[in-house]
C-alpha cells in the first residue's frame, strides 16, 4: 500500500527519528511510504491558543497538500486528533474547507490504527528486549479512541515486557502553550506523571505523541530516573539486526 | 459574581501558591479521588448510561431552545399555586429583591439552604450590607462560613479542609455564632457532624425565614427540587413561615417526566449515590404545611447572553453535579480557590467568563485553566463538550487584544508554518544553533519549561532534510 506520511512540525523538527522509523517499519512491512514535501503544520497550536485565522489557513495547507491520498499517517495523537476533530469546524457551514476536511479527515490515522485497522497487523516482526511502561496519552484514548491498539502491537514485540503504569489515564500536564501559560500546574502535573512512571521500573516510556514525551522525559531527565522515552513507532521499528538505540 | 472573589489574581499566579502546598494537595487529591472512584462504579451499574446522558442533553437543550415559553409556563403554575415569582436580571436585582422580601417580614436573621446561585450574585454579603445574617445550614458551607473562608468546590465547598483543621474552627468559631461546639469534640466525623447538628438545630427551631436555590424547576406544575444528603435543606425548606428561593433561568425542566432523567444522572454524577438520602419538592404554598408565604427569583445574570452564543450555550446545560471537577487533574492540584469565582473547575473556567465576560484579567485567564485532556468531557452527564467551549473563549480572548508577546510568537510560527521552505529555513537556522541552547534557560518564556524539564536536544537534521537527502542517494 501507499501510506502518506504526515509528519508533523514538532517530529520533523525535534523528533525526525520517529518519521525515520515509520518509514522503517512500513517498508519493511512491504509498503511504500510517501513523504509530500509542502506539509509544515496541522495549526494544533494555534487552535488551541485561540488563533482560530491561523489554524484555518494551516488546514487549508493540510487538505490541499493531502487531497489525492488514500491513507494518511500521522505518527502523533494529538495532530490526528486536531484533523479529525476540529478541521470540519474551522471552516463555516457549506465551506470548501468543511467539505475537504470532511473528506480528508476520515483517512488520517495513527500508527496502530493503520496497522491493526488497514494492514491488519499486530505481530509486526519487532525485537526490543526491555521493559516498557506505556502511557495512553489524552488525545490517543479520549478523541481518537485508539484502545489496546497500541499495548496488543507492543505486547507482540519480541522481549518486550510490558509493565503497568498508575493512574495511566490522567493527563501528563503538557497541554501544548498550557505548559507556558500555566507552568506551575502543568509541572505538578508532569511530576506525578514521571514518578508513576519511575514506579513501574521501567526501562522505556512509550507513547504515540511526541509532545506529551517530551514534557514527561525533560522532567524524568531532570529527576535523573533513568527512564528514556520513546515513540511506539521506533519500538515497533526495531529489530535483532538494526535495534532502536 | 460574588463580591467575595473580586480582586483575585488570575490563575497561573493563584495557582502557584495552591501547587506549593502539600496540605492542600493531599486532601484534594484523596477527596477527588475517593469520588471519582464510588462514581465510576455506580455509573457502571446503569444499562444504558450513555443513552440516559444523551437523553439529559437532549432534554436541558430542547428545553434551552424554547426558554421563554417554558419560563412563562413555570411562572403561570407558580402563581396559581399562590406563590410570587419575581424577575431579575442580574445579581443586584435580584439582591435587592430578596432583601426586600426578608425586610417585609421583619426578620433579620435567615437560614440557608445550600445554592450555588445565591454565592453566584454576592447575596449573603448583600444581606449582611442591611443588617441581615444569613446562616448557612449546608455541613459543608457551615465549615465555610464559620472559618471566614470560600467554598473551593460546587458539591463540597469544604473540601480543601480535613478533619483537624473542621475540628479547629468549629471550637474556635461556633460559639460566636450559636450553639458552642462541645469542649472534648473529636475529630471523629461524627462527633463533627453531632456538634454541626446541635448548632444547626437551635437554628431550624428559631428562624422564620429561609432562603434557598433549586437543582430544578418543573414549568407543567411551578414544583420546585432540591436535592441533598443531609436532610438540613429540608429542615429550611419546611420549619420557615417564608421560604425564597433564587433560581437561574436555565433549572427548568418542562415536565415532571423528564425530571425522571436527571434524578437517575446526577445523585450517580455527584455523590457516587444511586439516589440521594433527600429529594424535596415544593409546589407554591400549601394551608397547614410548610412556609405560608414562597417567593421564587428567577435569575437571568448573564445567562440569555450565554444562551446567544450558539457554542458556549451548552454550558447552560450544567446540572451542577460537578463530576468534571473530581476528574479534572488541573483542579486537582489547585483547588477550587484559584478560578477566583464561586464556579470552579473544569465548568467553571467555561461558565464564569460567560457569565461575567473575558474583560478582566482573571476572567481572560480562565479558558486557558485547562490542559485540554478531555477528561470532564467525558464524565459530563449531559455531555457537556467542555474542551470545546473553552477553545472557543480562548478565541474570544484573543480577539479582544493585548498579549503582543504571545501574538509575536503565533504569528512567527504561523510565518513559518506558512511554506515548507520556511520552515526549512526555520529548522535548519535552529539546527545551526542547537549547541548553543542549553537544558537550562536563564531567560525568555521558557523558563518555566526550564525550571523543572530539560529541554530537548534540537536534532542535527530534521526529518524532511533526511527525507530529501535519502531520495537522492536512492536515485529517485
Amino acid at each position: 500500500m501507499r501510506i502518506a506520511l504526515f509528519i508533523t512540525c514538532v517530529n520533523d523538527t525535534l523528533f525526525p527519528r520517529t518519521g525515520q522509523a515509520v518509514v522503517r517499519l512500513l517498508e519493511r512491512l512491504g509498503h511504500e511510504a510517501v513523504f509530500p514535501t509542502e506539509q509544515t503544520c496541522c495549526g494544533q497550536m494555534h487552535f488551541n491558543t485561540g488563533y482560530r485565522r491561523d489554524a484555518q489557513k494551516l488546514a487549508v495547507r493540510f487538505v490541499r497538500t493531502f487531497a489525492d491520498h488514500d491513507v494518511v499517517l500521522a505518527p502523533s495523537g494529538s495532530c490526528a486528533a486536531m484533523i479529525r476533530d476540529n478541521y470540519a469546524r474551522l471552516g463555516r457551514t457549506g465551506s470548501r474547507l468543511e467539505r475537504a476536511a470532511a473528506e480528508v479527515a476520515p483517512r488520517v490515522l495513527d500508527l496502530s490504527e493503520l496497522l491493526v485497522d488497514v494492514l491488519g497487523v499486530t505481530d509486526v516482526g519487532a525485537y526490543f528486549p526491555h521493559r516498557v511502561a506505556y502511557h495512553p496519552t489524552c488525545h490517543g484514548m479520549r478523541l481518537l479512541g485508539l484502545g489496546d491498539r497500541p499495548t496488543r502491537l507492543l505486547r507482540a514485540v519480541r522481549g518486550l515486557e510490558l509493565v503497568e503504569l498508575a493512574d495511566a489515564e490522567e493527563c501528563c500536564g503538557f497541554g501544548g502553550t498550557f505548559a507556558v501559560k500555566n507552568p506551575d500546574v502543568s509541572a505538578a502535573m508532569g511530576w506525578d506523571k514521571a514518578r508513576n512512571v519511575a514506579a513501574t521500573g521501567a526501562e522505556v516510556l512509550c507513547a504515540v505523541d511526541n509532545s506529551c514525551l517530551m514534557h514527561i522525559g525533560g522532567t524524568l531527565r531532570r529527576q535523573r530516573s533513568g527512564v528514556r522515552v520513546m515513540h511506539l513507532a521506533e519500538i515497533l521499528a526495531s529489530t535483532e539486526k538494526e535495534p532502536a538505540r | 459574581m460574588s463580591g467575595t472573589f473580586l480582586g483575585m489574581p488570575a490563575f497561573p499566579t493563584a495557582a502557584e501558591s495552591a501547587v506549593a502546598d502539600p496540605q492542600l494537595r493531599h486532601n484534594l487529591r484523596k477527596a477527588t479521588r475517593t469520588i471519582r472512584r464510588t462514581r465510576r462504579t455506580v455509573v457502571g451499574e446503569v444499562d444504558d448510561w450513555a443513552g440516559l446522558r444523551a437523553a439529559g442533553a437532549a432534554i436541558k437543550d430542547r428545553t434551552l431552545r424554547h426558554l421563554d415559553r417554558h419560563l412563562e409556563r413555570l411562572e403561570e403554575a407558580v402563581t396559581a399555586a399562590g406563590g410570587h415569582v419575581h424577575w431579575a436580571a442580574d445579581a443586584d436585582e435580584a439582591n435587592a429583591i430578596v432583601t426586600g422580601l426578608v425586610r417585609a417580614t421583619g426578620e433579620s436573621e435567615v437560614v440557608k439552604v445550600k445554592s450555588m446561585a445565591t454565592q453566584e450574585i454576592g447575596l449573603n454579603e448583600a444581606l449582611a450590607a442591611a443588617g441581615i445574617t444569613a446562616y448557612e445550614t449546608d455541613l459543608a458551607e457551615l465549615i465555610v462560613q464559620l472559618g471566614e473562608d470560600r467554598p473551593s468546590h460546587i458539591l463540597v465547598p469544604a473540601i480543601h479542609r480535613n478533619r483537624a483543621e473542621i475540628r479547629e474552627i468549629f471550637l474556635r468559631t461556633m460559639a460566636d455564632w450559636g450553639v458552642p461546639a462541645p469542649d472534648d469534640l473529636t475529630d471523629d466525623p461524627r462527633a463533627l457532624a453531632e456538634a454541626a447538628r446541635r448548632h444547626l438545630r437551635d437554628r431550624f427551631l428559631t428562624t422564620r425565614v429561609a432562603v434557598s436555590g433549586a437543582n430544578f424547576a418543573v414549568a407543567e406544575t411551578g414544583t420546585l427540587v432540591v436535592l441533598e444528603s443531609e436532610g438540613n435543606g429540608r429542615m429550611c425548606l419546611t420549619l420557615p413561615e417564608t421560604l425564597i428561593s433564587v433560581v437561574g433561568i436555565e433549572k427548568l425542566v418542562p415536565t415532571w417526566q423528564d425530571l425522571e432523567v436527571f434524578l437517575r444522572l446526577l445523585p450517580r454524577s455527584s455523590t457516587g449515590e444511586r439516589m440521594n438520602p433527600y429529594t424535596s419538592m415544593w409546589t407554591g404554598v400549601a394551608p397547614g404545611d410548610g412556609p405560608r408565604e414562597f417567593h421564587l427569583v428567577l435569575l437571568d445574570n448573564g445567562r440569555t447572553d450565554v444562551l446567544a452564543d450558539e457554542v458556549g450555550r451548552q454550558a447552560l446545560r450544567c446540572i451542577r453535579c460537578s463530576a468534571c471537577l473530581n476528574v479534572c487533574p488541573v483542579y486537582e492540584r489547585t483547588g477550587g480557590h484559584a478560578y477566583g469565582s464561586v464556579y470552579p473547575g473544569p465548568i467553571g473556567a467555561i461558565l464564569t467568563p460567560q457569565l461575567r465576560g473575558t474583560a478582566s484579567e482573571v476572567d481572560a485567564s480562565l479558558p486557558y485553566a485547562s490542559s485540554l485532556c478531555g477528561a470532564c468531557f467525558e464524565v459530563c452527564p449531559v455531555a457537556i463538550d467542555i474542551p470545546e467551549v473553552l477553545v472557543h473563549l480562548r478565541e474570544r480572548v484573543v480577539e479582544q487584544g493585548g498579549r503582543p508577546g504571545e501574538r509575536a510568537v503565533m504569528a512567527a510560527a504561523s510565518w513559518a508554518f506558512g511554506d515548507e521552505r520556511r520552515l526549512g529555513w526555520a529548522q535548519r537556522t535552529a539546527g545551526g544553533a542547537r549547541s548553543l541552547v542549553p537544558r537550562r534557560l536563564p531567560l525568555g518564556p521558557a523558563v518555566a519549561w526550564t525550571d523543572t524539564r530539560d529541554l530537548p536536544e534540537i536534532p542535527p537534521e530534521p526529518f524532511r532534510d533526511w527525507w530529501a537527502r535519502r531520495e537522492k542517494e536512492d536515485g529517485r
